[in-house]
């Protein structure tokens, strides 16, 4: 059936092509996601117990404070009047204001959001320069049960680091590395060097799960008969690995990086807490705290539309890679 | 199989279980009693010990209200642990009924609950209960609900896979033909099925369950000031880790010790319910008794054959010491020549080959007293042969496997397979390489191998992938073709055409091969000289003419030529065959 797909493809023109419908498929799934997205955050305000304006405004605010209130947040217009012009707010990146900057809520944003990115940009590269090199050195070492200290070593470690949650990883580094021995910054986003601790409390875990997988896989790509015909060629390792390994490791690799890459966007909003980041974690943290509902809203949706456009690339990624499962999926 | 119960005990027994059950016990020993023990000591305000380092009354020292860190840190054990508990059992109970729901409901509408669950899905977790926090506002109870409810749709998700793996099964439509309602079935006969993967997942999700809770108090949206649990007293202890940097560190130690409790009761629990799956290196290959002396050729090496073996081991690793799967195996293959091992599956003769060509790795183990291809000394052992041969035996030596269907890279272009000896071995540049390597395509008689030299394995037909094997082979004029049951995976036709091509390459380029088969059909058709192995040794050496004739000496042989019918075979009796658990053992010291 795969042999007849570029065939098919060719006599029945390119529209009919399964990666195309696979990409038209996917990208529709994006788009409603966001719409539910869009529509859950919209909601956010509405359930809140209670008079969401007198919530926000605080229990002591008077009455003429809460209607003021009540407007500002629009809670007095029809339902579906308010819907709408919460989509317009967003096509045209009028998000409102926050209550307690009094800055417009796209600018916070836009101010913020870069430190959040970087951090979580940095962390899932960390991750995979550690854990595929790192899971394929373990694979090929424990292969057809040698070493079996080694390998139970490698689970144990690889097991208590993958528990530790990155908030704890952040406070163990900062006593480890800025209480102790001060030799890195404690908090804040000052130069290269601040960067260092953040970055490892937020790669730790998912890169001790990664090096799991990888070395899993690794033994099981080592199994396949395509390696005993690399192997019957006689090549040395790092072509054996590099070349024959390595290729067919990545989709899964892809994969289940592309869900840690999603926990760790929500990981960052504790780490930032930890090191004082001034990022969207931070801000978002504060503002729930303070009923800030507009910002709240706001950021809620950029975290939310990052996390789907991840899964969107990855798996747009995992076609080019592996087209079979592309087709397998359509 | 063992039991659940037996498995139990066993896995109990296990220094993992011990442990699992010392940290299960401790955990819940605190979480029900530290506070009514430790609950008033812990609240006391010492303010003459505010934030004091270890001392003899405060073993970790004191916060920086001058109150115990040891024992606030025991306190909170049940508000940490309690909580965890009850979002997971939430979680849970939400999560089972949501996944089974598009199965009871079924149609349009199931399918769009399923989608649903996946949208859910795609948001990790904490994001989501960060969200619902906003709605239900800062505390302890809105915490515990945001998280339960953040759970729901990956429990929902797994709990919707594993259903729908049951639903389709042979009771359920009997159920259904019963008149059973499907909302029963689903619960009655259903969730039984599922229930042992439920658990060990719940388990595994209620350490989560555990270190998010802590998470959200720690960002100051759980728990809130004058109670305490873990997350709180890190964020308290984070504020002021330059003076008591143990008032961080103590309830972080505690949360990683109580989410490590959780992954191991997963474990356990996993290991428990689920049948063992150990995969056993013994049983994957049929031992024989350790033998006594060589079978087959005698004799000093032949240094004129391309390959001579003599007395060649295979042992494997097991419970009771090693055991013997090929003992004392001896044989030359002339320039030129064809010669066939036939033998029923497990009688050794896959594992002579592949040690012969190195590829036999550990944990089997591979010994000979000497060996020697194409007038280079092999050291025949474990793993592969020594790199210095690499060369030689990269041109001189060509394999062929079964199943050509797993015997091409997936991820590398057919092509390039092709030509990797030319540009390993022989020294060609890339493009050399490539031009070399759709000439052997061609030779192979794979049409348009230009084109061809692009695609990927999963565009060739089968016999097309064991042509390209072959061309692979090619590359380097070798002088030796060692073939693992080259057609058996492949259509009665395009075996012919295999064998043919084999033949033909022997002809013209007078490659000596080894194939090895259970078919004795296709080796006397094939090969001058069959070698009979039977029970890890070689028991008959003969012609293939002779063979034919019936001139074969062993019973075990003449068993198997028996069970291949002729033009003669009498149609109206039972096909011949080798009687179940026979064994011919007894007599396989005869030589051969």
């Amino acid at each position: 059936m795969l042999a007849t797909t570029t065939v098919l493809a060719s006599t029945q023109g390119w529209w009919t092509h399964p990666w195309l419908i696979y990409l038209i498929r996917r990208s529709a799934y994006f788009i409603a996601s966001l719409v539910l997205l869009v529509t859950l955050s919209f909601l956010l305000v509405q359930l809140i117990p209670g008079d969401p304006a007198r919530v926000s405004a605080g229990e002591m605010a008077s009455p003429e404070v809460v209607e003021a209130r009540r407007v500002e947040l629009g809670l007095d217009r029809p339902l579906i009047i308010q819907y709408l012009s919460f989509w317009r707010g967003l096509f045209t990146a009028d998000l409102g204001v926050s209550y307690n900057s009094r800055l417009p809520v796209i600018d916070v944003i836009l101010a913020r959001a870069p430190a959040t990115l970087e951090l979580a940009l940095a962390a899932v590269a960390l991750v995979l320069v550690i854990a595929v090199p790192l899971g394929l050195a373990f694979g090929a070492l424990t292969r057809g049960e040698r070493r079996r200290g080694v390998e139970a070593g490698f689970t144990a470690v690889s097991a208590i680091l993958a528990v530790i949650p990155e908030f704890l990883a952040g406070v163990l580094l900062v006593y480890a590395f800025a209480v102790s021995s001060q030799l890195l910054p404690v908090a804040g986003r000052s130069g290269l060097s601040s960067y260092i601790l953040p970055v490892i409390a937020l790669s730790l875990g998912p890169s001790a799960a990664l090096t799991r997988i990888v070395r899993a896989e690794t033994l099981t790509v080592l199994e396949q008969g395509y390696i005993r015909t690399a192997r019957s060629k006689r090549m040395g390792p790092i072509r054996l690995y590099g070349r024959h390994v390595l290729p067919n490791l990545l989709t899964s690799t892809f994969t289940i990086g592309g869900l840690l890459l999603g926990g760790m966007i929500a990981g960052t909003v504790l780490v930032e807490n930890v090191f004082a980041w001034p990022g969207l974690g931070t801000t978002i943290v504060d503002s729930i705290q303070d009923k800030d509902y507009p910002l709240v809203q706001a950021i809620i949706i950029f975290y939310g539309a990052v996390v789907l456009l991840i899964n969107l690339v990855v798996d747009v990624l995992l076609i080019l890679l592996d087209p079979r499962t592309a087709l397998d999926k359509s | 199989m063992m039991k659940t119960r037996e498995r139990f005990l066993t896995v109990l027994g296990s220094p993992l279980g011990i442990l699992a059950a010392i940290a299960c016990a401790a955990l819940l020993f605190l979480a029900l009693l530290a506070p009514a023990i430790w609950g008033e000591a812990a609240a006391d305000i010492d303010t003459m010990q505010i934030s004091k380092g270890p001392s003899p009354e405060h073993v970790f020292g004191t916060d920086g209200s001058g109150r115990d860190i040891l024992l606030r840190t025991l306190v909170a054990t049940r508000l940490s642990v309690v909580m965890a508990l009850m979002a997971t059992g939430i979680g849970v109970v939400g999560g089972v009924l949501i996944g089974l729901l598009p199965l009871i409901v079924g149609g349009r509408f199931g399918r769009w609950i399923v989608v649903g669950i996946n949208i859910g899905v795609a948001f990790p977790g904490l994001l989501l209960a960060i969200a619902f926090s906003v709605i239900l506002g800062q505390s302890g109870a809105a915490a515990t609900t945001a998280i339960a409810l953040a759970m729901v749709p990956n429990y929902g998700r797994f709990t919707h896979n594993l259903a729908a793996s049951v639903w389709g099964r042979d009771f359920i439509a009997a159920a259904e033909v019963l008149g059973v309602p499907t909302w029963k079935t689903a619960f009655r006969h259903v969730l039984p099925n599922v229930r042992d993967p439920l658990l060990v997942n719940a388990a595994i999700t209620a350490g989560g369950a555990l270190v998010s809770f802590a998470g959200l108090s720690f960002l100051g949206l759980g728990i809130q000031v004058p109670e305490y649990d873990w997350g709180r007293m890190l964020n308290e202890g984070l504020t002021r880790i330059f003076v008591t940097p143990a008032a961080a560190l103590v309830p972080g130690v505690a949360i990683i010790l109580a989410g490590l409790t959780f992954v191991l009761l997963g474990e356990v629990l996993g290991k428990a319910l689920t049948p063992t799956t150990r995969r056993d290196v013994k049983s994957r290959f049929r031992r024989h008794m350790p033998s006594g002396e060589a079978s087959g050729a005698s004799g000093p090496i032949d240094t004129d054959a391309v390959l001579s073996v003599r007395n060649l081991r295979v042992a494997a690793p097991g419970d009771k010491g090693w055991g013997s799967l090929v003992h004392g195996v001896s044989f030359d293959v002339a320039r030129g020549e064809i010669v066939g091992i036939v033998g029923e599956s497990g009688s050794g003769k896959s594992l002579t080959l592949t040690s012969v060509a190195g590829l036999l790795d550990s944990p089997l183990s591979v010994a000979a007293d000497s060996a020697q291809f194409d007038g280079q000394p092999l050291t025949l052992k474990t793993g592969t042969h020594a790199s210095s041969l690499n060369h030689h035996l990269g041109q001189g030596l060509a394999m062929i496997f079964q199943d050509p269907m797993s015997s091409l890279n997936p991820a590398l272009s057919v092509g390039s397979q092709v030509a990797e000896p030319g540009v390993l071995h022989l020294g060609m540049s890339r493009s050399v390489a490539r031009s070399a390597a759709i000439e052997r395509l061609e030779s192979v008689r794979i049409s348009d191998a230009e084109r061809r030299y692009g695609q990927y394995p999963h565009e060739y037909s089968g016999g097309m992938r064991q042509r390209a094997m072959i061309a692979t082979g090619l590359m380097g004029k070798p002088a030796l073709i060692l073939a693992d049951e080259p057609t058996t995976a492949l259509d009665v036709t395009v075996q012919a055409e295999i064998l043919s091509l084999l033949r033909r390459i022997n002809r013209e380029d007078g490659t000596a091969i080894v194939l090895v088969s259970h078919d004795i059909a296709v080796v006397t058709s094939l090969c001058s000289r069959v070698l009979v192995m039977y029970g890890g040794r070689i028991v008959e050496n003969i012609g293939s003419e002779e063979l034919k004739a019936g001139h074969a000496k062993h019973p075990y042989t003449k068993a198997l030529l028996a069970t291949v019918p002729t033009m003669q075979t009498d149609r109206d009796r039972p096909m011949a065959s080798i009687p179940e658990g026979a064994d011919f053992s007894d007599t396989s010291r005869t030589p051969g």
